[in-house]
Parts: C-alpha cells; structure tokens; sequence
C-alpha cells in the first residue's frame, strides 16, 4: 500500500483533517481549573498542633529547605513528681524555592503533621516570598484533600483492629 | 462610467482587498491550530480570538522600523510595496458575480492578471539584494529559480482554459464555463493551482523562506510595517490564486439557485480553494529545492503541454 505513489501525502492530509475534526486537548488554564490527578503535589501544609519538633523533616530534606526552630516550656502536671518539658515550635520555614517536592518530608513525619495540597498557584514575584512561614503553612491545610478511601478487600487499620479486639474481650 | 461608480468599484475591491486576507489569515490561525490538535488564539477580541490578526497590525505598527546600515534603503523600502500593488490590482479583474459584479471587465483580464502576478518576483529580488544579507540573499534566488520556473507552466494551464472558451476576459471565460469542463481541464486545473502554490511561495514551496535553513529568506531583515506588508502580501496572494483557480477552472459564480447569488458561489470556491491552501501547508513537508524543479520542469510542464495538445483537439473536434 506504502507502495503507491503519493500514499504519504494523502495520509498527511487525512491525519491533519481527523485532528481537525476531533476535540483538541488543550486546556483553557487560567479560565478554567484544571483537573488535577488525585495525590497531586501541589504544595506542603502543617498541622502545626501534631508537631512535636522532632526534626525527623528537616534532617531528611534533600535540599535542607526546612528551617525549625522551638524552645522548650515546662507544663506543670497535678500529681505528677515533676513538671513535664514540652517542646513549642517557634518556627516552620519551608523555602519552595529551594523545595524539589520530593516529598520525603512528609514520608518522614512520624506525627501527621505535614501533608500534600494540590494548590499551585502560589508563583511571586519577589523569590523571598516563597518562603512560607508556620502560618503560611497551616492555611494550606484547608486546602488538603481528604485521605483516600480504604480498599475495600483490604486489610483493616491497625486502630480499627485493635479497637475491634478490644470489644471483643470486653 | 461616472466618477460615483468608478469610486465605488475601486472602494469594494480596496474593501476585498484588505478584508479578504485577514479572513483567511484568521481561517489559518484557527484551521493551522485545530488541525494540530491546538486552539489557536482565544482571546483578542474576545471570541475564539476573532481579532487576533488586527491586534498583530496594531503590534506591527508599533515596532521600530529598521533598515540596515548597509542595505541599498530606497529599493529596501520600496520592496513591500512592490509585493503588495500587483495583487491589489489583480483583484481588480476577478469577476465576482455575474454580469457587471467585476471590479474592471478588462478584455484582456487573464492576460493582465498573469502579468501582474509575475511582477512578484522583482518584488522578491529587490528585497533579496538590497538587504545585504547573505540568507535574504540566497532565499532572493531560490525564489527567483523557483518563480521563473513555475510561471511556465501557471501560464500554460491558464491557456489552455483561455483556448477552450476562446476569450482572455475573465467575465466571459467564467460565461462559456461548462461543467463537464471540471473533467476536460482537469489537469490543468491541478497544474495551475499546483504552480500557483508555488508561485505566492506556499508550503509546500517555501524553499525561499526555508526558515529552518534561511531564517527568513528575503524577509530576513525586514521588521515592523514592511514586514507586515510582506505577510499581507502572502495572504493576498492566497486570495488571488485561490480566486483565480475558481475563476478559472471551477466555474466562478456559477451554481445551482439564483444567479443573483452568484458572488456568494464565487466566495465560497475561492475560500474551499484557500483552505487547501492551508491543509497543504499543515500536512506537507517542504519539498527540497531539486524536487521543486524537477516537479516543475520534469511533470507540470509536460502536463501543461499534454492538456495544451488535448483542449486543441477537443476544441476543433468540437467546431
């Protein structure tokens, strides 16, 4: 068939006009959201509260793009022989524009304190501006998507077994 | 004719003139775009990006105007010119519709349309060697080789179809036309649209312009304004080949309803004609300069000759 002489030009031509007459892919971006992939890596939110200033994030960051800082308090506990020491966060930088969205922090956080947002549409203009602060951070929390749901044929949660073994004795 | 008819005709064709060009210069935008699966421009003027072609005219008028220090200036500035003038004339003879809807019956419509087409090479040449440029140089004589070589057979094809209707009037040549002469000019009708590809350097004949190898060709050093003229020049002379391919060889303003309708046919041939032009543009690559000539000489010339010796013997068998 490939044979035939203007064979090529005839399938150039029937390509381009089925192109034509099929919807094209483009996204409309900025007039219309795009519809982002599930676990889309957007940007990184705190839950500043489950953060225990472990350091686990900012020792495992490739880029070292995560800035702690904290002071210790004493919490008084009644009954208790001593005061407790807890540590306060002070300070949760991550600079995005260092950050290569890795991710390894949030795989490190032992607490479930940082997750991934799908936002992206933080650009500045000024790069020190893309240094986000603990505030900053913890307002992407809205915008966290809610956890995926469970496999259904899967294996229970270690709490749900648990809780269930516990019923179960009681 | 009085003055009043005469400005009126001249304003039309002024009017078609620049209107025509953008229509198909937008057409291209959009057609180019969707046929690679693109949009193409979506928001000047707000609609799909109907104003996309007037907002580039703003932008060409706004940039700075230069011309090299070691160009010849006069024939530089001129050049544009030289372009754009013949095919605003040329639209003067096309009959849009029947009857009295041409801009300038001329007797010798054909004869001076094909004339004035030609003159597009000087345009192109003077362009070429006043630059200064090696590049716009070298794309100044692939075009000179390559128009020079195509108007042999653009002019044999338009021969033929003067021979089979025995006039050079554009009007009359559209009267006589017949459909049945859709199959006995056949392949003067592909030579002479093939040839007219070439001739207004379309992909894909573009070996001139060969922007992968040549920058620009002969528009290398051209900016702003002139450049502008140079592009407007390239979508009018899509207007004027597809129209005169419709004029020609596909019957005009001939087609079923009214004759008063007439014009609307015209239009749309011409526009099916300027689409092809587009596709082409989108699925084909550029032919290399000896393919270019061998198709000219080695096919088209031949073919032109062959269709010559066929519509003479139709004619007088005829007769």
């Amino acid at each position: 068939m490939s044979g035939v002489p203007g064979y090529g030009l005839g399938k150039g031509l029937a390509i381009t006009l089925k192109t034509l007459v099929s919807r094209s892919t483009t996204q409309q971006y900025p007039d219309v959201a795009p519809e982002l992939p599930p676990r889309s890596r957007g940007v990184i939110a705190l839950r500043e509260e489950n953060c225990t200033v472990c350091m686990l994030c900012a020792r495992e960051c490739p880029d070292w793009c995560i800035y702690i800082d904290s002071h210790k308090e004493e919490v008084v506990v009644p009954g208790a022989a001593r005061p407790r020491q807890r540590n306060v966060l002070d300070r949760f930088d991550i600079d995005f524009s260092l950050c290569m969205y890795c991710g390894i922090c949030i795989e490190a956080c032992p607490f479930d304190a940082l997750f991934w947002s799908p936002e992206f549409e933080y650009a500045e203009y000024d790069i020190r501006n893309l240094l986000h602060d603990k505030d900053r951070l913890n307002e992407w929390m809205a915008t966290v998507p809610a956890p995926p749901a469970h496999d259904p044929q899967g294996e229970p949660s270690k709490e749900e077994a648990n809780a269930l073994k516990k019923a179960g004795a009681a | 004719m009085d003055w009043l008819e005469l400005a009126l005709r001249v304003g039309a064709v002024t009017v078609a003139f620049l209107v025509l060009p953008l229509l198909v210069g937008q057409t291209e935008h959009k057609v180019m775009a969707h046929m690679q699966a693109r949009l193409g421009p979506m928001y000047a003027g707000a609609f799909h990006g109907w104003a996309q072609l007037i907002a580039d005219g703003v932008k060409f008028v706004q940039k700075e105007d230069i011309t090299p220090r070691a160009a010849d200036g006069p024939v530089f500035k001129l050049a544009p010119g030289v372009a754009l003038i013949p095919y605003l004339l040329v639209l003067l003879v096309i009959p849009l519709g029947p009857g009295d809807l041409v801009g300038q019956p001329l007797d010798i419509g054909l004869f001076f349309a094909l004339a004035i087409v030609g003159v597009g090479v000087v345009a192109v040449l003077m362009a070429a060697w006043s630059s200064a440029n090696k590049y716009s140089l070298l794309g100044g004589l692939r075009a000179a080789a390559q128009l020079m070589g195509y108007e042999l057979p653009f002019v044999l094809a338009a021969a033929s179809v003067a021979m089979a209707a025995g006039t050079l009037s554009l009007p009359l040549i559209v009267e006589r036309w017949e459909p049945w002469w859709l199959l006995w000019q056949l392949p003067a009708t592909l030579v002479f649209f093939i040839a007219g590809l070439a001739e207004i350097r379309r992909p894909p004949f573009d070996m001139p312009i060969a922007d992968s190898e040549l920058v620009f060709g002969y528009m290398t050093e051209y900016t702003g304004l002139r450049f502008a003229f140079f592009l407007l020049a390239e979508y009018v002379g899509i207007v004027v080949i597809s129209a005169l391919t419709a004029t020609l060889f596909l019957g005009g303003w001939h087609g079923p309803m009214a004759e008063s309708l007439g014009w609307l046919w015209m239009l749309l041939k011409t526009g099916a004609v300027a689409f092809l032009v587009i596709w082409f543009r989108v699925a084909w690559p550029r032919l290399r300069e000896d393919q270019l000539q061998r198709l000219c000489w080695l096919i088209l010339v031949p073919v032109a000759l062959a269709q010559l010796v066929l519509t003479a013997w139709v004619r007088v068998a005829m007769a």
